[in-house]
C-alpha cells in the first residue's frame, strides 16, 4: 500500500547546541526512530516510529532531547477525535483488530480520588508508627464460620492453609514471556525480602525460579501452560484465572516471536510458536465445573495450597463472587477495567468491565449480606496506584491488593503503552536478549523493595493517624471514607458517606 | 437533631466496677459514691448503673426494662410480649424525683419466659429473648429494650450518674456485682437509650474511648444476626462478646484474645503450640480486633472481666481487698470507697482483669 495516512504522534527535539553524536540514541532505541546521518554528523529521527518511551531522553548524556505532542491538530470536533480519526486510518489500512496494552485510559471516573480518609482528632488519640507497634501483616485465605473448643479448652479447629503476607499488597500476574526473564526474577527476589507474593501469570514458572517458591502464586488459566504437578506445588498458593480486568471475556496471544528457547521450556510450548489462550476455560461452562477445578487442584498439592480464583470486575461481579466462595475458593481476586496487559484489543480493554472501586464494594457487601465474607479472603487489584489506593481498597472491604502496572513501572517502564511490539526498550516488556539485559535485577529488585516499603510506611502512617494499629481493624471500616463530588446512587454502592456528614 | 442510633456520637467518659467474690451482696450505695468522685469524667448527657443478684426472687426469668416514648407503642411491644412470652410480673420502676433529671421517658419492667412454642426446635430461650430485644429495638420506634439478663438489671438516663443512681433509688437494691459510668458526649440529642451500660441478655458493659475499629467490627456482628441500632462502641463491643463467648462457645480468656489480641511478634515468640493457637484466633476472628482507645468493664453472671485496648491509650485502675475486687478509671474512686485496698495495680494494656465469683472459678 502506497498511501499511509498516518500522521506521527509525537515529535522528537534535538538541541543541536546540546547534541555530540555520540550515536547513545539510535543504539537505545528499538524502535529505530534515531539515526546517524554520516554526511552531515548529525543525528536524524524518524519520528512516525516514536512511542515516547522516554529511553533515549533519559539515556542522552547531554540531555538534549526531548519528547512532544505532534502539533498537529485536527479540525477541533468534541466527536471526532484525534484518535477516533486515526484508529480508523490504521483499521482501514490493516483490517485488524486494534490492539492496545497496558490499563484503560480513557477518562472514566477515578473512584479512589473522589474518597477521603478519616483521621482522630481529640476524642481518641492519633497513633505514632514510629513509637508505637503497627501491624500490617494479613493472613490470606479460607477462615472457618467459627472455631470450636473442646471441653478441655483446646482448639479443634484446624484451619485451611494461609498465605501469610507481611504488608498486604503483592505483585499481580504478569507471565514470563509477556514480560522478561529479568523483570520476573527482580519481582520474585522482591517479593522474597518483603515477605510477600508475586504471580507467575500463565506463563508457567522457570525452574530457576522454584527457589522463591514460598513468595510465588502460581497460575493457572485457559491456555493451562507450563501447568504441571511440580509446578502447582512449587508456590505458596494457585490462583484459577478466569477473566483479566483488562480484557474481560476474551483470551490472550503470545506472539511466536516471543517464544524464545526458554520461554518454550517454561511453557512447554514448540519455540516460536504463538501461545494462544481461549477464552473461556474449556472445563469451565458453569459454576459447578469451577468447584471441581478447585478441587482437583487442592487433590494435586494434597489440600496444602489455597486456591485463588481470579475474575474481571463485570456487571454482575458480586454474584458471581458469591457463587465463586460457595465453589470452595480460599481467596477471590477481582480484577477492574483500568487493570493493565501485554496486549489487549483496543476495544474490549476500554469499553469492557467496571472499576474495581465498584465492583469491590459491591462484592464485600453482598457477601456479608450472605453471611460469607469472613470465609473468604478478597484481592482487589486492577490499578492501585500508590498506598492511598492500598488503604481505600482495604478500608472498602479488600483484605490485599495486587499490584503490576505500579510495579512495572518502579522498574522503569514510562507507560508508552507499547508492550505489545515487544520491543520495551526498558527491557520488562520484551525478549530480545540485549533490551532484556538493559534490565539489571540486582539493582531492579531493591526499587520494588524500596517502592513497596515506602507504601508501607505511608500506610502504617495513614493507619496511626485513623488510631488503629492493626490493619485488621481497617478492613471493612467505611465509616473511615467519605465520599467527595459523588452521587447518592454512587455513594450507595460505595457504601459510604459523603464528607461532611 | 438525629436521635442516637441514626448517628454516630464519639464519647469520653468515667467507669467504676466493684464485685464480692463470695456473691455477698451489697447496696448501691458504695458504687454511686465512686463513680460520683470522677464527676468531672462526665457532662451531664448521661450515667447508668448495671447490678447483677438483685432479682433473687425472679431469679428464673428474664428482666426487661424498658423506655417508652408513649402509651400507644407500649401497648404495641406489650401486645408482642403477651403473644410470645409468659409474663410474670410486670410494673414502672419505682423512681425518685430528682431536680436535674428531666424528660423522663416511661420506664417499665417486666420478668418474663418465653412460651416453649416460641423457642421454637432450636431450643435456645437465650436466642430467642436476643432476637426479640433486637427486634423490638429496630422496629417498634420509641420502645427501647435496655436491659434483658437474668437475676440482673441496668439503671440508666440523661443526667450525671450519681442523679441517676439517687433517681433509680439504687441504694435500695442489693447486689454481688456492680458496675457504673458517666458519659461524656461530644453530642448527644440526650435520649435515654444512649446512655450507658449496654447491655444484651446477662452481658453489660461500661466503655470508656473511641474506637477506631467500629465499622470493621460492626458490619462483622452483623453477618451474625446482630443489629447495631445504636451506631455506639459499648453496643458493639457488647456483640462481639456475645457472639464469641455465648453464640460460638470460645472460652472466655480466649475471646479476650481475640479482642484485645497479642501483637505478632509477641505471638511470633511463643511456643508452637500457643502460636498456632494464637494465630489461629487472629486470622479467623481479625474483624473482631477492638482498636484505638477502650477501657471496658464486662459483666456477666459469673463475674466481672475489665480489660484496656493492646496499647492502654485509657486509664484503668483495679485494687483488691478481702474478697472485693475493685476496678474504676481513677485510682481515686476506688481509695474513696476503699481507703487501703490489699493491692493496687494498673492492667498492661491487652492485660485483662478477671474477677469471678469463687463458686465459678471451683
Amino acid at each position: 500500500m502506497s498511501l499511509d495516512l498516518l500522521t506521527p504522534s509525537f515529535e522528537v527535539i534535538r538541541d543541536e547546541n546540546k547534541c555530540i553524536q555520540c550515536k547513545v540514541c539510535s543504539r537505545q532505541c528499538a524502535n529505530l526512530v534515531h539515526r546517524y546521518d554520516e554526511e552531515d554528523n548529525i543525528m536524524k529521527a524518524d519520528e512516525i516510529h516514536c512511542v515516547n518511551c522516554h529511553r533515549c531522553v533519559a539515556m542522552c548524556p547531554t540531555k538534549a532531547l526531548k519528547i512532544r505532542k505532534y502539533p498537529l491538530e485536527f479540525r477541533e470536533n468534541a466527536n471526532w477525535t484525534e484518535s477516533a480519526i486515526k484508529e480508523i486510518y490504521i483499521q482501514s489500512q490493516t483490517g485488524g483488530v486494534l490492539l492496545a496494552s497496558m490499563g484503560n485510559p480513557q477518562p472514566f471516573p477515578i473512584y479512589w480520588d473522589k474518597m477521603l480518609l478519616n483521621a482522630s482528632q481529640v476524642t481518641n488519640p492519633s497513633i505514632d508508627p514510629l513509637r508505637e507497634p503497627m501491624e500490617t501483616k494479613v493472613m490470606i485465605g479460607r477462615k472457618p464460620q467459627k472455631l470450636e473448643y473442646g471441653k478441655n479448652g483446646k482448639l479443634l479447629t484446624k484451619i485451611a492453609p494461609q498465605v501469610e503476607l507481611e504488608i498486604p499488597i503483592m505483585f499481580s500476574a504478569m507471565s514470563y514471556g509477556s514480560i522478561s526473564r529479568n523483570a520476573h526474577e527482580s519481582l520474585a527476589r522482591a517479593a522474597s525480602e518483603l515477605g510477600i507474593c508475586y504471580n507467575t501469570g500463565e506463563g508457567g514458572l522457570n525452574k530457576d525460579f522454584y527457589k522463591y517458591g514460598n513468595n510465588t502464586i502460581v497460575q493457572l488459566a485457559s491456555g493451562r501452560f507450563g501447568v504441571h504437578k511440580e509446578y502447582l506445588n512449587a508456590g505458596a498458593a494457585i490462583e484459577i484465572k478466569i477473566g483479566q480486568g483488562a480484557k474481560p471475556g476474551i483470551g490472550g496471544h503470545l506472539p511466536g516471536a516471543k517464544v524464545d528457547e526458554d520461554v518454550s521450556a517454561t511453557r512447554m510450548i514448540p519455540v516460536g510458536s504463538d501461545a494462544i489462550s481461549p477464552a473461556p476455560h474449556h472445563d469451565i461452562y458453569s459454576i459447578e465445573d469451577l468447584r471441581q477445578l478447585i478441587f482437583s487442584l487442592k487433590e494435586t498439592t494434597a489440600y496444602k495450597k489455597p486456591v485463588f480464583v481470579k475474575i474481571a470486575a463485570v456487571h454482575n461481579a458480586a454474584a458471581i463472587a458469591s457463587g465463586i466462595a460457595r465453589a470452595g475458593a480460599d481467596a477471590i481476586v477481582i480484577d477492574g477495567f483500568r487493570g493493565g496487559t501485554g496486549a489487549a484489543p483496543a476495544r474490549i480493554r476500554d469499553n469492557v468491565g467496571i472499576p474495581i472501586e465498584l465492583a469491590l464494594a459491591s462484592i464485600d457487601q453482598r457477601l456479608r449480606e450472605e453471611g460469607i465474607r469472613n470465609e473468604v479472603s478478597l484481592i482487589a487489584a486492577g490499578s492501585i496506584r500508590n498506598s492511598a489506593d492500598v488503604v481505600k481498597a482495604i478500608a472498602l472491604g479488600a483484605d490485599a491488593v495486587y499490584i503490576a502496572s505500579a510495579a512495572v513501572i518502579a522498574l522503569g517502564c514510562h507507560m508508552c503503552h507499547s508492550c505489545s511490539t515487544g520491543k520495551c526498550n526498558w527491557g520488562i516488556a520484551t525478549q530480545i536478549p540485549e533490551l532484556v539485559k538493559r534490565l539489571n535485577p540486582d539493582i531492579m529488585y531493591k526499587r520494588l523493595v524500596n517502592l513497596i516499603t515506602a507504601w508501607n510506611h505511608e500506610i502504617q502512617e495513614i493507619l496511626g493517624g485513623m488510631g488503629i494499629n492493626a490493619i485488621d481493624s481497617l478492613r471493612g471500616n467505611r465509616l473511615m471514607l467519605r465520599g467527595i463530588g459523588l452521587n447518592e446512587k454512587e455513594l450507595e454502592i460505595l457504601g459510604i458517606k459523603h464528607a461532611g456528614e | 437533631m438525629l436521635k442516637e442510633g441514626r448517628v454516630r456520637i464519639p464519647s469520653g467518659c468515667a467507669i467504676s466496677g466493684i464485685i464480692n467474690k463470695k456473691g455477698k451482696r451489697f447496696s448501691g450505695a458504695d458504687i454511686i459514691k465512686s463513680i460520683a468522685l470522677m464527676h468531672d469524667r462526665s457532662n451531664g448527657l448521661g450515667g447508668g448503673f448495671a447490678a447483677y443478684g438483685i432479682y433473687p426472687q425472679y431469679k428464673d426469668f428474664f428482666a426487661l426494662h424498658i423506655f417508652y416514648d408513649n402509651l400507644s407503642i407500649k401497648m404495641r411491644v406489650e401486645e408482642y410480649l403477651d403473644r410470645y412470652f409468659k409474663i410474670e410480673s410486670a410494673g414502672v420502676i419505682p423512681t425518685k424525683d430528682v431536680p436535674s433529671i428531666q424528660n423522663k421517658p416511661m420506664i417499665w419492667r417486666y420478668f418474663v419466659k418465653p412460651f416453649v412454642f416460641a423457642i421454637g426446635e432450636n431450643n435456645d430461650e437465650n436466642e430467642f429473648v436476643a432476637q426479640s430485644v433486637i427486634k423490638i429495638n429496630k422496629d417498634f420506634d420509641g420502645a427501647y429494650v435496655f436491659s434483658s439478663g437474668k437475676n440482673m438489671g441496668t439503671f440508666k438516663g440523661v443526667g450525671y450518674p450519681e442523679d441517676i443512681g439517687e433517681f433509680f433509688k439504687l441504694d435500695t437494691y442489693e447486689a454481688y456485682a456492680w458496675t457504673a459510668h458517666g458519659r461524656f458526649p461530644t453530642n448527644t440529642p440526650g435520649w435515654w437509650g444512649g446512655a450507658h451500660p449496654f447491655t444484651m441478655l446477662d452481658w453489660s458493659v461500661v466503655h470508656n474511648g473511641e474506637i477506631s475499629s467500629y465499622d470493621t467490627n460492626r458490619r462483622f456482628v452483623e453477618m451474625f444476626g446482630y443489629k447495631c441500632s445504636l451506631q455506639t462502641d459499648t453496643e458493639v463491643i457488647t456483640y462481639l462478646f456475645d457472639l464469641l463467648v455465648r453464640k460460638h462457645k470460645i472460652p472466655l480468656e480466649k475471646s479476650i484474645k481475640i479482642i484485645a489480641s497479642p501483637f505478632w511478634k509477641d505471638i511470633d515468640r511463643e511456643s508452637k503450640e500457643i502460636k498456632e493457637e494464637l494465630k489461629t484466633l487472629r486470622a479467623v476472628y481479625s474483624s473482631a480486633l477492638v482498636n484505638g482507645p477502650f477501657s471496658i468493664i464486662l459483666g456477666f453472671q459469673k463475674g466481672l472481666i475489665a480489660l484496656n485496648d493492646r496499647i492502654k491509650l485509657r486509664s484503668m485502675v483495679a485494687a483488691e481487698k478481702d474478697d472485693i475486687t475493685y476496678i474504676a478509671s481513677e485510682e481515686s474512686a476506688i481509695r474513696l470507697i476503699c481507703p487501703n485496698p490489699g493491692k493496687v495495680w494498673a492492667p498492661r494494656g491487652g492485660e485483662p482483669i478477671i474477677a469471678l465469683l469463687d463458686e465459678e472459678i471451683k
